[in-house]
C-alpha cells in the first residue's frame, strides 16, 4: 500500500461529499476550458496578425469605400513593400446562417501578402488562369463538402451584376490550408478583375480596405502616419493601423474579452475555493483521532501534513483533469456558431494553465487543514477518537 | 519528594525518574504526576492500575513518547525520550513502540490488513516483505481469514486483535496497551488478555498495560498502583 492509496481511501470515506466537491471542480474547469476557447476565437487573430502589415480603411467607418486608385499612391510611399485591396462581398451561400467571409482580390499579390494561406502551386496557377475562379479555406470546403471543380453560386447582398442578377457563379479551383492553427481557413476569395468587370456601375472602382506590407516593421507606425497624411483632406480620408490593432478593435466592440472571462472565472474559482476548502477542513476535523493514531504510530508532522495536502491536490487535480478533458472534447468539435468563431479551439497553453490552476487550488484549499493536522498534539488528538 | 518507587528486576527497559506532569488549564495548574519513579525490566508484563484521573494514561503517554514530562526523565531502550525532537521522537516511536488503544483506533477506510500494514509504511521494507509481516501478525492474533474485512465488519474483540496485530507488526521493543479490554465483554476481553499473555510468555514481548480491572491485571506478572500521581506497590483502599 502506498501513501497514495491511503489518500485515495480517505477520499472515499464520504463518497457523496467527495463526489459533489469533485463535480463542482469539474464544472469550474469545463467553464475555464470553454471560455478559453471563446477568448482564443475572439483574440486569436491578434496573435497571428503580421507585425509588418497595416490595415488602411476609411477614417469614418469601415463600411465606407476607398478608391482603387489609392493603391498606386500608397505603393509610392517610401517603406511600403506591397499593397493589396479587398472588398466586402456580403454573400450568402444557400442560407444566411451559412456565413463565411468572401472578398474579391488580386490573386498573385494577395497570396504574396498573406503567406499563411497555403495553396498548392498547381491550384494557384489554375486560379490565375480562370477569371471566374475562386479559392476557399479547408474549413469551409469541408463544411459544405465542396471539391475542386464545383460551381459555387453565391448571392451577394450588396453587389449585383450588370444584368441585375445578384447570384454570382464561381468555379472552385483551389482549397487552401492555414500555416498554423490560428490561421482562419473559412474565407472565400474570388478574382477582383472578374468582380470589377461584372458588377454594376454603383461602387465601381471602389474597394473596402487595403493591406500594406512595410519593409521594416520598426517603421510601421511612421508609415501609417504617412499613408493617412497622403489622403488627408481628400473625399475619403484614411485610418491606417497595424493589423493586430485593427483586429483588436473588432474584438473590443464585443467588450473587454479578457476582463470578462477573468471576472467570470474569478468568481467561479473563488466559490470553488470555498467549497473545496470547506470539504477539506471538515474532513480533517472528522479525522482528528485518526491523525493522532498515525502520529502515535510514528508518522511525522511533515508526513501528516503531506497526506492532507496530497488529498486536497488529488481531488483538485482529478476535477481539473476531468473538467479540462470535457472542455477539450466539447471544443474539439469546432465553432459552435457554425461560422462566427472560426478560431474556436482550446489552446495547449490554456490546458497547461488550467492544470496549474487545479494544482494551485489543491494547495490553497489544503494548506490550512494540513497545517491544522500537522500541529495536532498526539495525546489530545487520541482523546478525540 | 515521594519515596514511593516501583522496582523490578535487572536490565531495565524502561526507567522513569523523578517525573512530574503538570497540565495548565487557563489559570489553573493540574498536577497529574508527582515525582514518579518506575523501572520496567525487559520481558515484563506490567499492569498499571488506579482510579480514573490518577494519571495512568498520562504516564503511558510519557513512556510512549506521546507527551513530554514537565520535570524528570524518561528512558526507554537506552534512549532519553524526553529530550528527543518531535521528528526524532516519531521515528523512535515507529521503531520501538507498539500501541494498543481502548477503542481500537483502527482507520475505518482501510481493511484489517491495511490497518496492520500502516506502521510498516514507515520502514524500508518492500511490498512483498510488508505483506509477509502483515500475514504473520494477523496469524499471531488468529485473524488471517478476516484480513480483507473492514473494521465495521468485525466484532469488538476482532477489532482489538487487529489493533494488537498493528501494534506488534514492526516487532517493537515495547507494547503499550491503554485499557485494551475496556470496551469488550468478559469473553472477548479474556481472549485479548490470553493473546497479550502469549505475546509476553512465548514471544518475550515487554508489555505495559493500563487497566482499572483487577481481572485483567491478574494476568500481568506485576502490578503497580497509581493514585493522585504517585506510585505504590499496594492497591489504594
Amino acid at each position: 500500500m502506498s501513501y497514495l492509496f491511503l489518500v485515495w481511501s480517505n477520499l472515499k470515506r464520504k463518497k457523496l461529499r467527495s463526489l459533489l466537491t469533485l463535480l463542482s471542480i469539474v464544472v469550474a474547469f469545463v467553464l475555464f476550458g470553454y471560455l478559453s476557447a471563446i477568448k482564443q476565437a475572439l483574440t486569436g487573430g491578434i496573435d497571428i496578425a503580421g507585425a509588418d502589415r497595416l490595415i488602411v480603411r476609411d477614417k469614418v467607418s469601415i463600411i465606407r469605400f476607398l478608391p482603387e486608385s489609392y493603391k498606386a499612391r500608397m505603393e509610392r510611399i517610401p517603406g511600403v513593400a506591397l499593397v493589396v485591396h479587398q472588398t466586402w462581398f456580403g454573400g450568402i451561400y444557400q442560407d444566411p446562417k451559412n456565413f463565411f467571409m468572401q472578398t474579391p482580390v488580386d490573386p498573385e499579390e494577395f497570396l504574396a501578402m498573406f503567406p499563411e494561406f497555403i495553396l498548392p502551386p498547381e491550384q494557384k496557377q489554375a486560379w490565375l488562369k480562370t477569371r471566374t475562379g475562386a479559392i476557399v479555406g479547408r474549413k469551409t470546403a469541408e463544411r459544405f463538402g465542396w471539391k475542386i471543380g464545383d460551381k459555387i453560386p453565391i448571392q451577394s447582398t450588396i453587389w449585383a451584376q450588370k444584368n441585375g442578377n445578384r447570384v454570382w457563379d464561381f468555379d472552385l479551383v483551389g482549397i487552401f490550408d492555414g500555416a498554423n492553427k490560428n490561421t482562419d481557413t473559412t474565407p472565400f476569395f474570388c478574382r477582383y478583375d472578374y468582380f470589377e468587370e461584372a458588377r454594376q456601375q454603383w461602387g465601381k472602382g471602389q474597394v473596402s480596405w487595403y493591406t500594406i506590407r512595410v519593409k521594416d516593421p520598426a517603421q510601421a507606425a511612421e508609415i501609417a502616419k504617412k499613408v493617412d497624411a497622403e489622403f488627408e483632406n481628400s473625399s475619403a480620408e484614411t485610418k491606417t493601423e497595424p493589423e493586430g490593432a485593427f483586429v483588436q478593435g473588432w474584438v473590443s466592440q464585443v467588450g473587454d474579452i479578457a476582463l470578462i472571462t477573468a471576472s467570470i472565472l474569478g468568481a467561479v474559482f473563488f466559490t470553488i475555493l470555498l467549497v473545496t476548502g470547506n470539504t477539506m477542513s471538515q474532513s480533517v476535523r472528522e479525522r482528528t483521532g485518526e491523525l493522532g493514531v498515525l502520529k502515535a504510530i510514528g508518522f511525522t508532522n511533515g508526513q501528516v501534513l503531506a497526506l492532507v495536502l496530497l488529498e486536497s491536490c488529488l481531488l483538485a487535480l482529478a476535477g481539473g483533469v476531468l473538467g479540462l478533458g470535457l472542455a477539450w472534447l466539447a471544443t474539439s468539435r469546432g465553432d459552435p456558431t457554425g461560422s462566427m468563431l472560426p478560431l474556436f479551439y482550446l489552446p495547449h497553453r490554456d490546458l497547461l494553465l488550467g492544470l496549474g490552476f487545479s494544482l494551485a487550488l489543491g494547495v490553497v484549499t489544503g494548506v490550512f487543514p494540513a497545517l491544522q493536522a500537522m500541529r495536532l498534539r498526539v495525546a489530545d488528538a487520541l482523546r478525540r477518537m | 519528594m515521594s519515596e514511593q518507587t516501583a522496582m523490578g528486576g535487572n536490565g531495565a527497559l524502561v526507567r522513569v525518574e523523578g517525573v512530574e506532569k503538570v497540565f495548565h488549564r487557563g489559570s489553573e495548574d493540574i498536577h497529574v504526576l508527582r515525582d514518579l519513579h518506575l523501572t520496567v525490566p525487559a520481558g515484563e508484563f506490567l499492569a498499571l492500575m488506579g482510579p480514573s484521573g490518577s494519571g495512568k494514561s498520562t504516564l503511558l503517554n510519557l513512556i510512549g513518547g506521546l507527551d513530554r514530562p514537565t520535570n524528570g526523565t524518561v528512558q526507554v531502550a537506552g534512549e532519553r525520550v524526553d529530550t528527543l525532537s518531535d521528528r526524532r521522537l516519531a521515528a523512535w516511536r515507529a521503531r520501538h513502540i507498539g500501541f494498543v488503544f481502548q477503542l481500537y483506533n483502527l482507520l475505518p477506510v482501510l481493511t484489517a490488513e491495511r490497518n496492520v500494514e500502516l506502521p510498516l509504511l514507515l520502514t524500508h521494507l518492500s511490498k512483498a516483505e510488508r505483506r509477509q509481516h502483515v500475514e504473520t501478525a494477523l496469524a499471531v492474533v488468529g485473524l488471517s481469514e478476516r484480513a480483507r474485512h473492514f473494521p465495521r465488519q468485525l466484532s469488538g474483540g476482532e477489532q482489538q486483535r487487529v489493533g494488537i496485530a498493528r501494534g506488534i507488526v514492526t516487532d517493537p521493543t515495547l507494547l503499550l496497551c491503554d485499557e485494551p479490554t475496556g470496551d469488550l465483554d468478559r469473553k472477548a476481553g479474556d481472549g485479548i488478555l490470553d493473546l497479550l499473555q502469549a505475546l509476553n510468555r512465548e514471544h518475550g514481548k515487554t508489555i505495559i498495560m493500563v487497566t482499572h480491572d483487577p481481572h485483567a491485571s491478574a494476568r500481568a506478572s506485576r502490578t503497580v498502583y497509581l493514585n493522585k500521581g504517585q506510585l505504590s506497590q499496594e492497591p489504594v483502599t
